[in-house]
């Protein structure tokens, strides 16, 4: 029997493709996409390419202090971005802050996504009173400014990498609840939910097998986001010494140490790391805002 | 298989209601009917009439604020309704299958045939993913699609809308169910792969058993297909018999409004017949036939209590107390 056919057989078009493929049409986004996926080798890949370790005090000589870019220390070694107070290599240190930021950053986004995700799924799926308690929370804690709730949370728990993750996770699950309780009410509602009810699938099948996947599109956007949104608080809140110990360093805490010499005119250790973090944060937001031009299904051309 | 003899599905003056601020939709109101084995009824009628309720009230998917408050629904003798959720699970997509009608809305668009069929599959029975797949990929030679092995790893956005329908329609056959209601389910389609697909479902029916519930408000697509029609009007029956015979000779006026109302070639040129009136508020029928105000036989006694449903000639059932005899040969 003849039944038309939708497309050549052979080559299966998955969603995943065709977002590639308009994900390209954007050049700045390309951009984007390659310096970030350069900061994220470099992040990874820091000990083996950095030309110093910053950490190791025996390798310090505090005669290579304050240096300006482009110096060779007594060794021979040049420091292309200068060296801060304790002649540290200012890129050596940018390497090893980078990976620090983005590490905080990546996997407490991770976390306040699988956190978020969970409550407002189970919000807009149970309903009632579960539902109130849960948005309840969200409109609450919305309702403050980040770095308030951020900096209280510092003061009560400490420093230290998982606190400030733990606070970071505190602070942004509130958005992820939100949109993906949104997405979902709408989602429930379409037929295919109902099809799968029909087929006798179980509620957890339907709620993370059926409804879930049709709610990333908007996670992955608010995702981008909230991971730059991240690791700005988190320099931040280190920029004002809550943060990260001094000993695992991050961008903000570079910043930090720079800025008392500002002023006199060695103005390398606090710009060099300010750079790389507006670098950062500004490909993360120009992937972000092609993910969410080729995500949405309005403007789909 | 169990040797049950009777029938396959048998309703039995079911009342499904909603409870709304307003007041209560009675949208399913003393509905009776039965479906032997491999036998298809036609359940027709206008938008609002109660039919899909109907079908979602054998699932036992009668969301809130509506509910089934009387009645019976037999299936292979077991009363359904109050169930618990867990029996009826067991039950859906298992031994009754649903086919609904828009296509493109019922395939979850981010997950590939293969892991819906497969899911449908695993739901119900304890076998492999490959011994899955094999079901999936012979369900879907069954309603004729071309090398199943490549539509597997496809997504429904790359099928048309007749394929689509297929592929649904292949899902509800996956576990061999013994009854499928389906949905006004080629409304969407071109009018040539809705022939192709009706052909297909009657010979699925007649070669497996299955019985069919097919919902729908266009008589046409009944005439060719069903054994038995039930005509809805605004929750209740209005007429039910053999298919030829309720369409070529109505007993009931409703009934026979509805078939006036559909274009016809010959009578091309002579203005197009029309029920006069809209269908009352099932909020607030009135107290006689609920088809009365736009009855054109309807006089002082159809205005005072509700007709019964009655069998007016052999195996022809209307609810009407002037049908239209005059016409039976």
């Amino acid at each position: 029997m003849s039944a038309p056919s939708a497309t050549a057989p052979g080559k299966i078009e998955t969603p995943f493709r065709r977002l590639v493929s308009e994900f390209v049409e954007d050049r700045l986004a390309v951009l984007g996409a390659v310096v970030l996926a350069v900061i994220l080798l470099v992040a990874l890949f820091a000990p083996l390419i950095s030309p110093q370790n910053p950490y190791d005090l025996s390798k310090l000589d505090i005669l290579d202090s304050r240096l300006p870019p482009g110096s060779k220390s007594m060794d021979g070694i040049t420091f292309w971005l200068g060296t801060d107070g304790q002649g540290r290599d200012m890129l050596s240190g940018i390497f090893y802050g980078l990976r620090t930021s983005l590490a905080v950053g990546v996997f407490s986004g991770i976390l306040a996504m699988v956190v978020g995700m969970a409550l407002g799924l189970t919000a807009a799926y149970a309903g009632g009173r579960t539902e109130t308690l849960i948005m309840r929370l969200v409109d609450l804690q919305l309702s403050f400014p980040t770095i308030l709730i951020a900096l209280i949370l510092l003061a009560v728990l400490g420093q230290g990498v998982g606190k400030i993750i733990l606070a970071l996770v505190i602070v942004q699950w509130a958005y992820y609840a939100r949109t993906i309780r949104g997405t979902a009410l709408v989602e429930r509602r379409r037929e295919y939910v109902e099809a799968a009810i029909c087929l006798g699938l179980s509620k957890p099948r339907i709620i993370f097998g059926h409804i879930l996947p049709n709610c990333m599109p908007p996670m992955i956007v608010i995702g981008t986001v909230q991971v730059a949104g991240a690791i700005a608080l988190e320099a931040t809140l280190s920029f004002l010494g809550i943060g990260l110990p001094i000993t695992e360093p991050s961008l903000g805490l570079l910043i930090a140490n720079g800025f008392e010499y500002l002023l006199s005119g060695k103005y390398w250790i606090s710009f060099f790391p300010g750079i790389a973090l507006l670098i950062t944060i500004i490909s993360i937001n120009l992937v972000g805002d092609q993910l969410r031009d080729v995500l949405n299904p309005r403007l789909k051309r | 298989m169990t040797g049950f003899a009777g029938p396959t599905l048998e309703v039995r003056d079911l009342k499904t209601h909603f409870f709304t601020r307003g007041g209560v939709v009675k949208a399913v109101d003393g509905v009776s009917f039965e479906i032997g084995k491999g036998r298809i009824l036609g359940l027709v009628g206008e938008s609002g009439s109660g039919k899909s309720i109907t079908g979602f009230s054998i699932l036992g998917l009668v969301d809130p604020p509506g509910r089934v408050v009387e009645g019976e629904i037999r299936f292979k003798g077991e009363n359904l309704v109050d169930q618990p959720e867990e029996r009826l699970r067991a039950i859906r997509g298992n031994r009754i299958a649903m086919i609904f009608q828009d296509p493109m809305m019922t395939l979850n668009p981010v997950l590939r045939i293969d892991t819906q069929m497969i899911e449908a599959v695993q739901a119900h029975h304890s076998v492999s993913a490959d011994d899955a797949r094999q079901r999936a990929r012979d369900a879907l030679g069954r309603v004729g699609i071309p090398s199943p092995d490549e539509r597997l790893k496809a997504y429904p956005h790359q099928f048309s809308g007749g394929m689509r329908q297929r592929v649904a329609i292949a899902i509800a056959l996956l576990n061999n169910p013994e009854l499928i209601i389906a949905d006004e389910p080629t409304t969407a389609l071109d009018v040539t792969i809705q022939g192709q697909i009706l052909y297909e479902v009657q010979k699925l029916c007649r070669e497996t058993g299955t019985s069919l519930i097919w919902i729908t408000h266009d008589l046409s697509v009944v005439a060719g297909l069903a054994d038995r029609i039930c005509v809805m009007y605004a929750g209740k029956l209005a007429e039910s018999g053999p298919v030829d015979d309720v369409l070529d000779r109505p007993l009931h006026p409703y009934t026979k409004g509805l078939l006036g109302s559909v274009p016809s070639r010959n009578r091309r040129g002579s203005p197009l017949a029309q029920i006069p009136g809209m269908t009352p508020s099932l909020m607030s029928l009135p107290d006689g036939c609920a088809f009365a105000d736009r009855c054109p036989r309807a006089q002082g006694d159809c205005r005072q209590a509700v007709p019964p449903m009655a069998e007016i000639l052999p195996g022809r059932l209307a609810r009407c107390i002037r049908p239209h005899l005059e016409d039976q040969a």
